[in-house]
């Protein structure tokens, strides 16, 4: 009998042309996603070298990191910043002259890389999926093994259509157990992260499995893929099922009839064998578990909403007992202060972790009828063109609209800050997004991860909310 | 990409855990089209107070260290986003060398191709590197010999055999992957491996 492989030594096995050295691989990459942030510079890199791309149609372009979420119908003059337009403009030269697809501002598809991925069916399982951002992790919900790479890898796997890769160890977190009403994959992310730090993942690849993984749809899977990057992770991978089949039959780029019947058949096959070996493994039970906010300035600094402030004091390691004390003062908060106490100025929904048609609608139905905080300024950012419309077919956006929140035009928005979307110094943010690192959302800026709902809940009283205790 | 063999210069001393991405060099800085100019604009946040007014509290701030080529870290150096403007910033800069007990793995990816050498030691041996980096002792990197000398002290560190070759000689990794053309076009023939409904067929518009 063959020996026993993980999910993912299945896939990286199917896509190794050769080995190049000891534990390092010669990687085919399948689909390939690009940006204007991270992908001028290897375009370049291409011309000066007189290099040609070689499947570009295993590549899709889309413009989303420094996009305006407003006046969208003007395309790429809706951009006023011009070095911003520029790094778009050149997006679409480079596109144009390489013959990669492209979506441009005005398309109802265009959005941010990571929803318009699973949405146009690009995202498949069983593929090697790269992108030159971080948060391609996001796409390992659908049992692809998606990585971000930096600006010469993009070169790279432009010119050659792979990569050298050392190969990562295989990690499990097992989830179990039914999450409360208004508990979501989001504070399951926070939580788990905070247990295991925001280094644990480094060097491996996660499989997430277990009972509450069978029970997520495709849109909570992504969020806790999207965030394994912050526990440090390559990759966060789910065995695809009947669920992430449904998902893509019939979307654009997903395979056709007699396709589609062969990779199902494929497909089904992308499970854990019995018996198969982990370097290392975690286990959750998640049946009692609350919302969970950030209260520092790294994605592993979170509580669950009736927890206290963590007193620096507490921790022998000098370093993170400085780390934490410096993070307090950023984040202006004292040990000891309760959540529920602290007041905000800014809501943020959206983002690659949060921007789908189920964060929108969690959110909307929990607040709905309801009034945002006369000190709040809330925006809802819905990750693509076509969430967008979705949620103004089922009244969402009203619903958001007559509460006082802004409803704006698909893009990464305040996730980064790298849009006109943006906190002031001292300003604090409840923001479903994935990072909270010091001036992430605007410098000074202070930002508290959670969940769509929980966001959605602040927004109305002005303050956080536990939201699986209190009804507005 | 520029040969890295031995390396003479003074290293700041860094001691912040999880120094990210974004600190090394923030979002507004992302939207150029170029590698070179980010220098000016490493770490800015904590660099400068208010437009490019210097913070003089910050090590790179204060001599001899604005002149540094190596910096010593916290752990973790290097989490967050997978930006490679983050070592063009340090690059551009003239940092060359970052010494730290972990990286975050993208950034380390992105470093070794630009030329940036990044050495794990142990929590002592780091120790030690940061009381001489606050004397201002000078260090001396030396790749070929894998070893870290300052004053009357040697640390040996490990480097994978791959990038040191690759550092040394500077060379290009697509350069590399292109000798191996022949296995790139077998692999796509070969139907037990590249399966046919990963093709992607363009619906007509």
């Amino acid at each position: 009998m063959d020996t026993p492989k993980t999910l993912f030594d299945k896939i990286w096995g199917d896509h190794v042309i050769n080995q190049t050295n000891k534990n390092q691989y010669l990687l085919y990459i399948d689909r390939h996603l690009v940006h204007e942030v991270t992908s001028p510079q290897a375009f370049e890199g291409l011309k000066l070298n007189k290099r040609k791309v070689r499947k570009p149609e295993l590549t899709l372009g889309v413009a989303d990191h420094n996009v305006p979420t407003t006046l969208r119908d003007q395309g790429i003059n809706s951009i006023k910043d011009k070095i911003a337009k520029l790094q778009v403009e050149t997006l679409e030269k480079n596109l144009s002259e390489n013959n990669i697809k492209y979506i441009p501002l005005t398309s109802k598809n265009q959005g941010i890389v990571h929803i318009i991925g699973p949405e146009q069916g690009f995202t498949i399982p069983g593929t090697t999926i790269v992108c030159g951002d971080s948060h391609t992790s996001t796409h390992g919900a659908f049992g692809s093994l998606a990585f971000g790479i930096g600006t010469s890898e993009v070169e790279h796997v432009l010119a050659t259509q792979t990569l050298v890769q050392t190969k990562p160890k295989n990690m499990r977190i097992i989830i179990n157990g039914k999450l409360k009403k208004n508990v979501t994959s989001k504070d399951i992310i926070l939580k788990v992260i905070s247990e295991i730090g925001t280094a644990a993942g480094t060097g491996h690849v996660i499989e997430f499995s277990g009972s509450t993984i069978l029970d997520m749809t495709m849109e909570e899977r992504m969020t806790l893929c999207n965030m394994s990057i912050e526990a440090g992770a390559k990759a966060g991978l789910i065995a695809p099922d009947n669920k992430t089949f449904d998902y893509l039959y019939g979307l654009p780029f997903a395979p056709k009839e007699k396709n589609w019947e062969l990779a199902i058949e494929y497909w089904k096959k992308l499970v854990t064998d019995k018996g198969a070996i982990f370097d290392q493994e975690f286990s959750f039970n998640i049946e009692e578990l609350k919302p969970f906010v950030t209260w520092g300035t790294s994605p592993e600094n979170g509580i669950a909403i009736n927890e206290k402030i963590p007193d620096p004091k507490q921790y022998n390691n000098l370093e993170k007992r400085q780390s934490i004390e410096k993070s307090l003062n950023y984040m202006g908060l004292k040990a000891g202060d309760s959540l529920k106490d602290i007041s905000i100025q800014k809501v943020f929904i959206g983002s690659c972790t949060n921007g789908r048609i189920e964060d929108l609608r969690a959110a909307a139905n929990y607040i709905q009828g309801k009034k945002v905080s006369h000190n709040v300024q809330a925006l809802v950012v819905p990750g693509s063109g076509l969430v967008k419309k979705q949620a103004e077919s089922e009244g969402i956006k009203e619903i958001f609209l007559e509460a006082g929140f802004e409803w704006r035009d698909p893009g990464c928005s305040m996730c980064l800050g790298m849009n006109p979307d943006q906190l002031a110094s001292g300003e604090r943010c409840a923001s479903t997004s994935n990072r909270n690192f010091e001036g992430r959302q605007g410098r000074g800026g202070r930002t508290h991860l959670v969940s769509p709902i929980t966001a959605a809940a602040s927004a109305i009283k002005g303050f956080f909310v536990d939201v699986t205790e209190e009804s507005l | 990409m520029k040969k890295f063999t031995v390396l003479k210069g003074i290293a700041a001393f860094m001691p912040d855990i999880n120094i990210d991405t974004d600190a090394i060099i923030p979002k507004q800085f992302l939207k150029t089209i170029h590698r070179k100019g980010l220098g000016k604009s490493l770490f800015y946040n904590e660099r400068y107070t208010e437009g490019y007014n210097k913070n003089v509290d910050f090590i790179l701030n204060k001599d001899p260290w604005s002149n540094s080529s190596i910096i010593i870290a916290g752990e973790n150096f290097g989490c967050g986003s997978s930006r490679e403007h983050a070592p063009w910033a340090l690059l551009d800069f003239g940092i060359q060398c970052i010494i730290s007990n972990s990286f975050a793995d993208i950034f380390f990816n992105n470093s070794v191709k630009n030329g940036l050498l990044l050495i794990k030691l142990n929590k002592n041996e780091i120790q030690k590197l940061s009381e001489l980096a606050m004397k201002k002792e000078s260090f001396t990197v030396d790749l070929i010999n894998q070893k870290i000398l300052v004053k009357n002290n040697e640390i040996n560190f490990n480097v994978d055999p791959i990038i040191k070759d690759r550092l040394i000689h500077g060379y290009d990794d697509i350069e590399i992957t292109l000798k191996n053309k022949q296995l790139i076009v077998d692999y796509e023939n070969n139907k037990n491996k590249f399966h046919i409904w990963k093709n992607i067929v363009y619906e007509k518009q």
